[in-house]
């Protein structure tokens, strides 16, 4: 069971802030995503596109946002739970809550906050009618374990570099390589196109364009799949194969946190009123773009101002009666939980007469 | 009705068409557009924000308006988008100029 002070789901912006304003409160931080890495859709969707309404920041790639906001949290040790997708939440009598993970992974802490944006990453699943009767028994949406596809027939669709980069890496894996895109052009990186470009005229990647596969064929899994390439007079075939990977890319759903007895409207988890963002459950909260108020905007800045007043109001339920007062990092410097300490030099700038 | 608005028309995704006044001086693209009428429930369109990352914009345009040129990204999305059409385009791509009066779309449906 991993124990902390505030258990945070999702590690986009407004997660990895909330680690640093718990940690001047002295408070502990274990975060949840369902994606492999911290970073939430900065990281996920466009690392590489710059933002300009980051306050002290006239432009910062969202990448790089989110690496120093990894860097700003670091001093405050916060755990991480990556590649898990928080499933359910049980509140105890002690009044703290018990989230599990889809990989049953426990968590106990006396605060949630779902940090969640637009919810957790699920694939795109394509607009094949008998394809779920095969996930997990040939189908699959994700790449964990590589290994499972050696000596194995493969067929990949898609177009990015997800598609690109699979097909690269599984070609001195699998027995054989079918890579299937819609277009001629695909829209990885230049350098994985041409690889797959070179590996085709190798022989080692089987590549299928412009072609999409429209079925699933096999008794019980996965024996091949249907082929449509609808500019041939010979307009279907079939490949047969043992796995079909389709990777269609990501798409955001709330997910099982709409089934925790929470208030939604509009997609969005409601809280009171811009207060402190504690939603109908005390002790859950909602912070960023995954909550909605009169008046909310779905921004960075508004999620870090969320996180900021959020941790104060968890500071008081976890601390009842704990008188604190609000320090200015200029003044009293940081103590990290990793026993590392920052302060500004003392020396008198001016006197105030 | 100010000067600078136009008239289009949107088809929502229960198949209700919506006659509507969009401003050309707001810097608004189509999903904007949508958004703001709440012709799509939250969180169904617009999802990336309008980066032509998502495909949840994706409309039909049902008239001969000339729309700005494609750009990569835009068919790039759309070529592993579903329910795509020969005359799909992404509403974020779409910008409300005063060229887009008259404009007809019918959104498609979510996935």
């Amino acid at each position: 069971m991993i124990k902390t002070d505030i258990l945070i789901i999702g590690a986009g912006p407004t997660g990895l802030f909330t680690v640093f304003e718990a940690g001047l409160l002295k408070l502990k931080c274990h975060l949840i995503d369902a994606l492999p890495q911290a970073g939430g859709q900065c990281s996920e969707l466009y690392p590489k596109k710059p933002i300009y309404d980051i306050p002290g920041f006239p432009e910062v790639l969202a990448g790089d946002l989110t690496k120093n906001l990894l860097e700003q949290s670091k001093q405050f040790e916060p755990g991480f739970t990556l590649g898990e997708r928080a499933e359910t939440v049980e509140k105890q009598e002690d009044g703290t809550f018990i989230v599990t993970t889809n990989k049953g992974t426990k968590h106990q802490a006396p605060v949630v906050a779902i940090a969640g944006g637009l919810g957790s990453f699920e694939p795109r699943k394509p607009l094949i009618a008998n394809i779920a009767s095969f996930e997990d028994h040939g189908v699959e949406y994700f790449i964990k374990d590589p290994e499972v596809y050696r000596n194995k027939r493969v067929v990949i669709s898609g177009g990015g570099d997800s598609a690109l980069d699979w097909s690269i890496f599984l070609a001195d894996v699998a027995s054989e390589v079918t890579l299937i895109h819609r277009r001629n052009e695909f829209r990885g990186a230049l350098d994985s196109v041409e690889k797959v470009q070179e590996l085709k005229s190798q022989g080692k990647i089987n590549l299928i364009t412009p072609a999409e596969v429209i079925n699933v064929i096999g008794h019980g899994k996965v024996e091949g799949v249907v082929v449509s390439q609808s500019q041939h007079i010979e307009k279907e075939f079939i490949v047969e194969t043992d796995h079909f990977i389709p990777l269609f890319g990501l798409s955001p759903k709330l997910g099982p946190i709409a089934n925790w007895g929470l208030e939604i409207e509009k997609n969005a988890i409601k809280v009171n009123n811009a207060l402190d963002y504690q939603t109908n459950i005390p002790g859950i909260y909602a912070i960023g773009d995954v909550n909605t108020y009169p008046g909310k905007l779905k921004l960075i800045l508004c999620g870090f101002h969320e996180a900021t007043l959020m941790c104060q109001s968890a500071y008081q339920r976890i601390n009842p009666g704990k008188k604190y007062v609000l320090k200015y990092t200029t003044v009293s410097g940081i103590d990290g939980f990793d026993g590392s300490r920052k302060e500004s030099p003392k020396a008198v700038v001016k006197a105030i007469k | 009705m100010e000067e600078q608005d136009i008239n289009i028309k949107i088809t929502d995704r229960e198949g209700v068409t919506h006659d509507i006044v969009a401003p050309t001086d707001m810097a608004m693209n189509l999903m904007e557009v949508v958004r703001s009428y709440e012709l799509a429930p939250e969180g169904t369109i617009g999802v990336c924000g309008g980066m032509a990352m998502c495909a949840s914009c994706q409309c039909y345009v049902e008239s001969d308006t000339v729309l700005p040129e494609m750009q990569d990204d835009e068919e790039a999305m759309l070529s592993e988008a579903f329910n795509v059409k020969e005359n799909s385009r992404l509403g974020c791509q779409i910008q409300m100029t005063p060229e887009m009066e008259g404009l007809i779309v019918t959104l498609a449906p979510e996935s």
